[in-house]
Formats: C-alpha cells, sequence, structure tokens
C-alpha cells in the first residue's frame, strides 16, 4: 500500500494523489452531514406542531349572543370556546381565556368573592382578569371582542398576552 | 445402532424395540443440539463450562471476586432494576393489546383493562408498581454508585451512560403518566408540559413540541404513546447492553479494599455460578413477589375521566417531578425550570470528572471522614429546606422578580455549595472526594426533601398543610 502511493506520489505531480483523495474524503464527509441532516429534517418536521383545525366550538369568530343577556359586573363562561366573557360594571366586555398563565389550570369564576381563583396554586385574578395573587406572572390571555348590531362576537382565533389591564383592552357596548 | 440382537425374541417386539430406541435416540439428537452439555452441573469444572457455554450465562464472567459477593455491598439495585424493566416489558405488551391512544376511548379502554379483562387490574397494577419502584431502586442505585465510589476510572463513562437510563426511565414514566386519560394524568401533564413554557426565547415552542399543539389532546397522546412504547423501550435496551457491557469491562462492580488479616486475601475468586447466580434469582423473586403483592393489594390508581374544563385541586406533578414544582412555588420561573434543573443536571452529569481517580473506591462513604461530612451535610440539608420554605412562605407568599426569586437564591445555593466544601476541607480535613460528596449529599438531600414536602405537605391550593390533617 505504502509503496504504491509513494512510487505513484514519485511519478505523478506532486500533491495530485493526496489531493484528489481529500476532495473525495471532503465529499463523503458532506455527503454523510447532508443524509444526517435530510433525516434529521424528516424527524423534526413529524414532532413539529401542527395546527389544531376547528378545535374551538364555532370555528375562529364565536357568537356569544345579544348584548343585553349580560349584566354589568357579570361573567359567563363559554366552555365551548374556552373562555369567559366578562362585563365590566361600566358595561364593557372582555373575552378572558380560562387558562391560568402559572402552569395552565382551568380557572374558574367566583361569583361570590368576584374573583378568578385558581385550583391548582392559588393564584386569583379580578374580573378583568389581572393579577391579584401570586405566583401567576401575568393576567389571563384575552381575545377581541366585536359588537356588530347588539351581538356580542369573539375572535378565538387571536390570543392576546398583556402585562397588564388597560381599558382600551375592554370593548363598550 | 447396529447391534446384533440374538433372536429370541418375537418379530413384532423386537420392531417395537427398535422403533422405540430410534425415537429416542432422535430426540436425544434434537435435545443436544439444543442443550449440548448436561443443565445440571455437577463440578465446579462442569458449572464453569455451563457459565462459558450457555448464552445467557456467558453474558456474566466465570469468576467474580469474592469481596463483591456480600449482600450490602451493592443491595443488587442494578440487578434488580432489569428485573424490574422486563416485568415492565411484559405487562406493557400485555396493556398495548387492549389499550387505544386516542382521547374519546382512551379512558374506557382502561377502564375495559380494570373491569373487562381477566387478571386485567393485576397487569395494569404490577405495571403501575414496578414503573414507580423502578425510579426508586434506580435512584438508590445511583445513591449506591455514587457512596461507594463507583464512578471513577474505567467506569467513569458509565456513570454518563446511567444519568442517560435514568433520564429515559424518567422520560417514560412522565409519558406513560398520561395514558390513563383520567383527571389525574391530564392535569399532572398539564402543569408539568406548562413549566416547559418558562424556558427563555424557546419555552413556547418547547411546549407546543412536547403538546403536538398549544393544548393537550390527540396528538398529545399519540406521540406520548408512541414515545412510551416505541421510542423510549428502544432506546432504554441500547442503553442497558452499553452499560452493562461496560460494567464487564470495568472487571464488575467496583470491589470493596480488603480487610487487614483476610485470609484469602486480595485475590479470592468465587463461581458465578452458583454463588452470585443464586443471590441474583432469589433477589429477582424477591422484587417480583413484592411487586405482585403491591399490585394485588393496592393496585394502580385510577381518576375520574380527563375533564379540561376543570382542574383537580391541587393539581400536582408526579412525585419525581414534586421537587421542580416545588421550587417553582418559591423561585423565578426562569430560574425554577432552567437555570437551578440546568446547573444541578450538568453538574450530576460531570461528577466522574470533578473529582480525583485517585482516591480508593469500593468503602461506602469513603472513610470515616466522608462518612462524617456527609452525614453533616444530610442533617444540615434535613434542617435548612424546611425552614428556607416556611420562611419564603410566610415572607414572600410567592415568587418574586429575578433578582429576589432567582439572583439571591441562586447566590444562596452557591454559597451553601462553596461554604460546604471549604468547611469540609478546613475543618474536617476532607480530601476533594469526600468535600464533593458532602455537596452532593446536601444538595440531593435538600431536593429529596423540596419533593416530599410537595408530595406530602402541599394541600389544596398548595399551601402548606399537614399531611394528617388534610
Amino acid at each position: 500500500m505504502t509503496t504504491t502511493s509513494d512510487g505513484a506520489a514519485a511519478q505523478k505531480p506532486a500533491g495530485s494523489e493526496t489531493s484528489r483523495r481529500r476532495v473525495l474524503r471532503w465529499l463523503w464527509w458532506g455527503l454523510g452531514f447532508a443524509v444526517a441532516g435530510e433525516l434529521a429534517w424528516i424527524g423534526l418536521s413529524f414532532v413539529r406542531p401542527r395546527r389544531a383545525a376547528g378545535a374551538t366550538g364555532d370555528g375562529p369568530i364565536f357568537v356569544a349572543g345579544p348584548v343585553g343577556d349580560f349584566a354589568p359586573g357579570t361573567v359567563t363562561a363559554f366552555p365551548a370556546g374556552s373562555f369567559y366573557l366578562a362585563r365590566l360594571s361600566g358595561g364593557e366586555f372582555l373575552a378572558l381565556d380560562r387558562t391560568c398563565t402559572h402552569l395552565g389550570c382551568t380557572v374558574p369564576w367566583n361569583a361570590g368573592t368576584g374573583r378568578f381563583d385558581c385550583p391548582c396554586h392559588a393564584s386569583s385574578f379580578d374580573i378583568t382578569g389581572a393579577v391579584i395573587g401570586p405566583p401567576a406572572p401575568r393576567p389571563l390571555d384575552h381575545y377581541p371582542v366585536r359588537i356588530e348590531n347588539g351581538i356580542v362576537k369573539v375572535d378565538l382565533e387571536t390570543k392576546l398576552r398583556r402585562t397588564a389591564f388597560v381599558p382600551s383592552q375592554a370593548v363598550s357596548s | 445402532m447396529a447391534v446384533v440382537q440374538p433372536a429370541r425374541k418375537g418379530a413384532a417386539a423386537e420392531t417395537d424395540d427398535a422403533r422405540g430406541a430410534a425415537r429416542r435416540q432422535w430426540l436425544g439428537r434434537v435435545w443436544r443440539s439444543i442443550f449440548p452439555r448436561p443443565l445440571v452441573a455437577r463440578t465446579d469444572r462442569e458449572r464453569a463450562a455451563l457459565t462459558r457455554f450457555t448464552f445467557l450465562l456467558h453474558l456474566r464472567p466465570v469468576l467474580v471476586p469474592a469481596r463483591t459477593l456480600p449482600w450490602t455491598h451493592t443491595f443488587g439495585l442494578g440487578g434488580s432494576s432489569l428485573v424490574l424493566i422486563t416485568l415492565l416489558a411484559a405487562t406493557g405488551i400485555l396493556n398495548m393489546l387492549v389499550y387505544q391512544p386516542v382521547p374519546g376511548v382512551a379512558y374506557d379502554s382502561v377502564v375495559a383493562i380494570q373491569d373487562q379483562v381477566p387478571f386485567g387490574a393485576l397487569v395494569r397494577g404490577v405495571h403501575w408498581w414496578a414503573a414507580n419502584l423502578l425510579v426508586v431502586v434506580l435512584l438508590l442505585h445511583i445513591v449506591r454508585v455514587f457512596a461507594t465510589g463507583g464512578y471513577h476510572g474505567a467506569r467513569q463513562f458509565n456513570w454518563v451512560i446511567g444519568c442517560g437510563l435514568l433520564a429515559a426511565v424518567l422520560a417514560n414514566n412522565f409519558t406513560g403518566y398520561l395514558l390513563p386519560w383520567d383527571q389525574l394524568a391530564y392535569w399532572a401533564v398539564t402543569i408539568s408540559t406548562a413549566m416547559l413554557a418558562y424556558v427563555p426565547l424557546i419555552g413556547g415552542m418547547l411546549q407546543q413540541v412536547a403538546r403536538g399543539g398549544p393544548e393537550i389532546g390527540t396528538q398529545t397522546l399519540v406521540s406520548f404513546y408512541t414515545i412510551h412504547t416505541t421510542i423510549v423501550p428502544v432506546v432504554l435496551i441500547v442503553l442497558m447492553g452499553f452499560h452493562f457491557w461496560r460494567v464487564r469491562r470495568a472487571g464488575g462492580v467496583v470491589e470493596p479494599p480488603a480487610a487487614p488479616g483476610d485470609p484469602e486475601g486480595d485475590d479470592a475468586k468465587r463461581l458465578f455460578l452458583p454463588d452470585l447466580l443464586l443471590r441474583e434469582v432469589v433477589q429477582a423473586l424477591v422484587i417480583v413477589a413484592v411487586v405482585v403483592v403491591l399490585a394485588a393489594l393496592f393496585g394502580a390508581p385510577l381518576d375520574e375521566r380527563a375533564n379540561p374544563g376543570m382542574s383537580t385541586n391541587p393539581a400536582k406533578a408526579p412525585w419525581y417531578f414534586m421537587g421542580l414544582q416545588e421550587l417553582l412555588i418559591h423561585l423565578h420561573p426562569v430560574f425554577a425550570v432552567m437555570v437551578f434543573p440546568l446547573l444541578a443536571g450538568l453538574g450530576f452529569l460531570l461528577l466522574p470528572y470533578v473529582t480525583s481517580d485517585d482516591e480508593p473506591a469500593g468503602r461506602w462513604f469513603l472513610s470515616p471522614t466522608g462518612r462524617r461530612t456527609a452525614t453533616l451535610a444530610a442533617a444540615a440539608a434535613l434542617v435548612a429546606t424546611p425552614i428556607l420554605v416556611i420562611a419564603d412562605d410566610l415572607l414572600a407568599g410567592g415568587p418574586s422578580g429575578l433578582i429576589g426569586g432567582g439572583v439571591l437564591p441562586l447566590a444562596l445555593a452557591a454559597g451553601a455549595v462553596w461554604g460546604t466544601f471549604v468547611l469540609a476541607r478546613r475543618r474536617y480535613g476532607a480530601s476533594v472526594n469526600e468535600a464533593v460528596q458532602a455537596v452532593v449529599v446536601l444538595l440531593a438531600v435538600g431536593f429529596a426533601v423540596l419533593t416530599l414536602i410537595g408530595v406530602w405537605f402541599r394541600g389544596e391550593g398548595m399551601a402548606l398543610v399537614w399531611p394528617w390533617l388534610r
């Protein structure tokens, strides 16, 4: 083996053999990495989350009902849409996601105390979804509300994160 | 064969005899093709040959060091893990014949295993108990390996493989937790996967990948089922083979030093068959008996059907993740789910490489000094952890900002680690390995206390309660 390569090196221009070998070696390595990359890509595309189609009730726009159905200062649960429709004392509407921002439990509305109390880790939120008791790090997420011809509609496609409650998040009738 | 028989009996009887002999001879040939040598070895020579030439036995050495044989040297924890994994595979396959990984019917199929399949509740119970005992036995195995210094020299990388095995077993326990699709499962997995969202930058993506979508649903169940029944078992089998091979290459389990005046000296050996094999079979039978009795007496829990609209109170992660959840109650989430676990995990993985190779291994807790410093560290963690938890509960009442809930506790933990190390070195004259051992004991006992607090002392709304008043 060594003698042939030595002989070849002696006959041919110096370095041609080694450079061919080097190219081939790089080619093999490159191909190997390409194959590994492709396989990894295929594997990863199988675990990449797909969009759950129609996961929420009636589709993206949820029709909650006529404005008059909701008294000021009350909270109505919509289990089909996984959200609460809160009507603040001033008459404004706010659609709140029911998922606790701490670790994802479902927060029930406690009409007696006027708070959302998370059963899992004792976070509490007021009627606007703002945190009044830790450990939740931020207010409940909310959805855009539209009022068309006196009907309250909620856009469940667009979940909005926020760091605090500001009055502009609520929609007046 | 070609024996000439005297023609004294009748011709018919003669052919019968010949036929019987031929049949016996043929059966003998088949038998010898399967078992070329006698199954019952009567002499040591035959036993050694049996060990060497039987497939299952040849995985073990013919001779083992006599000093590694006493039960209290290893407690047979590694072998017990293998027994439990075998039980899990057997019962898991039976469960797979009935179980359906689809949210609408998963719960019903588990109820069917429990109520309709004969011995179904027992099989599911064995699976549940073996899975939980496996985590306990593995943790004890790690304690044994660590405390007898069985992670130096040729064993260094096997410690890392062992960490991989622990991760795989935890992954399978966790994915299996979701499969019954009851309230317990649904909310424990909700909580655990929600912890991922606190990882900075990629947290949201990690959570979506873990759940297979924004919420726990069909996709989550199907991928958990696949991980549980295919991916992790394959990883486990490969890693176990690697782990055992490495043990064999290192010359078996770590040897304790010879007692002074030991008449047999350093190199006394015993035959694997029967001295070690008998002990292992006895231990395996005891383990199986314990699991079956536990399964028959207590069974596996099954809560009500999962209801995404109603969280349980309190909602707890599986018990082996409760220490993490307890951290989350006290610390800033980024520190609780990322900084602390990452630092601790990395330190744990690299233990063989931060300690010295030269110190004699094989003695429990290294030396009298090692034993004393380890005991003191354990006592310190046992006292300090509950005090810190209660103090944080009374003073802060929840996690505070990045400084109060992150940097400050990290500094406190770093101070405790450094203080323990320096104290062990200076005050007690411990070697580097003994001081590292004290630090690991401190952290491990601290985490164990956090887990116990999370499991038993947290009631409704995760408030601190006495378990007997719940």
